[in-house]
């Protein structure tokens, strides 16, 4: 069976934006390394030739018109949702 | 219960304030989260002068808190969402309100519908129905609960792997998982884009196919949508219905399996033909669904960063914004999925698990296509045991989801399936039968629950 490290999910938690508290990374072990045994039953399974299912719809190249659409949303309502905004801009901590 | 024609050429006023008035007789079940209380009355009061009509003028209904809807906050029931107001509604609530039906309350769900419990929300579980010592069942668990109190005639769910259909089991009432592409999602919070769907849970079959009826059809806003296909029907003549073999084996609750064996026997009085048929590939499908949903889920939820919108933590730089928001925003099965999801597919991996289950997948479809050649639709129960305890499950992420061992089947292959109350255990929890059928086969599926109940 696969085994997890804490290492593992440190690289899990940086791939996913997640800042994990260390009092939870030995519980996400623990769970990520049961379920991962779970999933990889998979493998016994032959799909040689098969190929893979994305979706399930039926539906191809479903086109619009290239219109601008505001779906009656402005941009002040959305501008408003952010937790910090200036000067017509969302405003975040300094990047460099 | 409640159905819907009780509330039809009422006051919308009084529909309103009494089902308000019996949700907050109910708060110990923990169902609901939020009132739009001040939107739903202003909403009565142009339905009783006119100015509102429709199909379900003055009809009140309480949505799942992962549907957008003015009025009230929409949380998913996380940390992240705590405090935000939607600047639109979901198409489904703008058809639903288009018909004169009135929201009145948002129902609590496992966070961001990651789980079968409703344990997850960052605002409490909610209480089974029935007993208020088992689960609700979940994601959908408030849903479920506040039509099984007859608070309102129907409520609004969304079913990604048995979200709707496995509370409703739960909770002794009908829940509703359509075709997928049959009901728009804009404006519903994603989970996993190839599986997720829009569905209801009435007390009765009819009042489904009303909602359905209206909820159905192409939307612009979800470019997935499939024209409208749903008409309800009865049927003329006698089909031919699958028993899932391997839904009835030995692990399964030998309550749940009389359930299911009566209610075969009711299908059998009224002239039908139900046979056992074997599905090899199912012993997969949990696996193939803890691969792809969460796969989908750790690329849909990478949009909670805290910039544009949602609770953001204080930090001085950027990258800890993205970082302390998510983990203070999710809940630990949230973290889970999204990092099975970054796990699956990493270099390395993506060709022996989310490559490999999406073979799978098409190996598990083409298994129902060909069931489908020979029967109308397909049987077995809905969860291998009637409602389990609050916390029976929390400490172990595995025996959580193999309570979803046979709603995910169906979601994998896009196909519509509706859990049907089945009587109750001894113990007096109640018990689901769930019928699946072929693509846009839903009203045949319905047909066939309304000769039983």
């Amino acid at each position: 069976m696969t085994q997890i490290s804490t290492d593992d999910v440190q690289h899990l938690a940086q791939l996913s934006s997640l800042q994990l508290d260390e009092g939870e990374v030995e519980s996400l072990r623990t769970d990520l390394e049961n379920i991962v045994g779970y999933i990889e039953q998979l493998s016994e399974l032959d799909t040689t030739g098969v190929e893979p299912t994305y979706q399930v719809t039926d539906l191809q190249n479903v086109w619009r018109d290239d219109a601008v659409d505001d779906y009656g949303i402005s941009k002040d309502d959305l501008l408003a949702l952010a937790p910090a905004a200036e000067a017509h801009q969302i405003k975040v901590p300094k990047v460099l | 219960m409640t159905v819907i024609s009780e509330f039809i050429g009422k006051s919308a006023r009084e529909n309103v304030q009494s089902a308000i008035l019996k949700a907050r007789e109910s708060e110990d079940f923990n169902a609901i989260l939020s009132y739009s209380e001040e939107r739903a009355l202003e909403r009565a009061d142009k339905v009783d002068s006119g100015e509102i009509t429709g199909r379900l003028a003055g009809v009140p209904f309480i949505a799942k808190d992962n549907f957008l809807t003015l009025g009230a906050p929409t949380t998913a029931s996380s940390n992240f969402l705590k405090d935000f107001q939607a600047p639109l509604q979901a198409t489904a609530i703008e058809k639903l309100e288009a018909e004169g039906a009135i929201c009145i309350a948002k129902a609590n769900l496992d966070a961001f519908a990651h789980g079968g419990s409703t344990e997850n929300s960052a605002y409490g579980p909610t209480k089974n129905a029935y007993n208020k010592e088992h689960v609700a069942g979940g994601s959908s668990g408030g849903s479920a609960v506040v039509v099984a109190l007859g608070i309102v005639p129907f409520a609004l769910g969304t079913d990604t792997g048995g979200s709707i259909r496995q509370p409703a089991s739960f909770n002794n009432v009908v829940g509703i998982k359509p075709t997928y592409g049959t009901v728009s999602r804009y404006g519903v919070v994603a989970m996993a884009s190839s599986t997720d769907t829009i569905g209801v849970l009435t007390s009765s079959v009819e009042d489904a196919e009303t909602v359905m009826g209206i909820l159905s059809g192409k939307d612009t806003k979800d470019m997935t949508t499939l024209p409208d296909f749903f008409t309800p029907q009865t049927l003329d003549s006698p089909k031919k219905i699958g028993l899932i073999k391997e839904f009835m084996d030995e692990g399964v609750d030998p309550e749940v399996k009389a359930a299911t064996e009566r209610y075969v026997e009711v299908l059998k009085q009224k002239g039908h033909v139900v046979e056992e048929v074997s599905m090899s590939l199912l012993k997969y499908a949990l696996a193939i669904y803890y691969i792809v949903v969460p796969a989908e889920i750790s690329s849909n939820l990478g949009r909670y960063d805290g910039i544009r919108y949602g609770n953001r933590a204080e930090a001085s730089s950027l990258g800890e914004v993205y970082g302390l928001s998510r983990d203070h925003g999710f809940m630990p099965e949230n973290k889970r999925r999204i990092m099975i999801g970054s796990y699956v597919l990493s270099s390395g991996f993506f060709d022996a698990y989310y490559l490999q289950a999406q073979k799978a997948r098409t190996l598990l479809v083409n298994e129902f296509n060909a069931l489908f050649e020979n029967y109308d639709a397909l049987i077995g129960p809905v969860a291998p045991t009637p409602a389990f305890k609050l916390g029976e499950n929390t400490s172990d992420p595995v025996k959580m989801y193999l309570a979803d061992i046979m709603t995910v089947p169906a979601s994998l292959a896009g196909l519509p399936a509706i859990s049907v109350p089945a009587g109750l255990s001894e113990a007096g929890l109640p018990i689901g039968v769930q019928l699946i059928g072929a693509r846009k086969s839903d009203s045949l599926l319905m047909a066939i629950a309304k000769e039983v109940q």
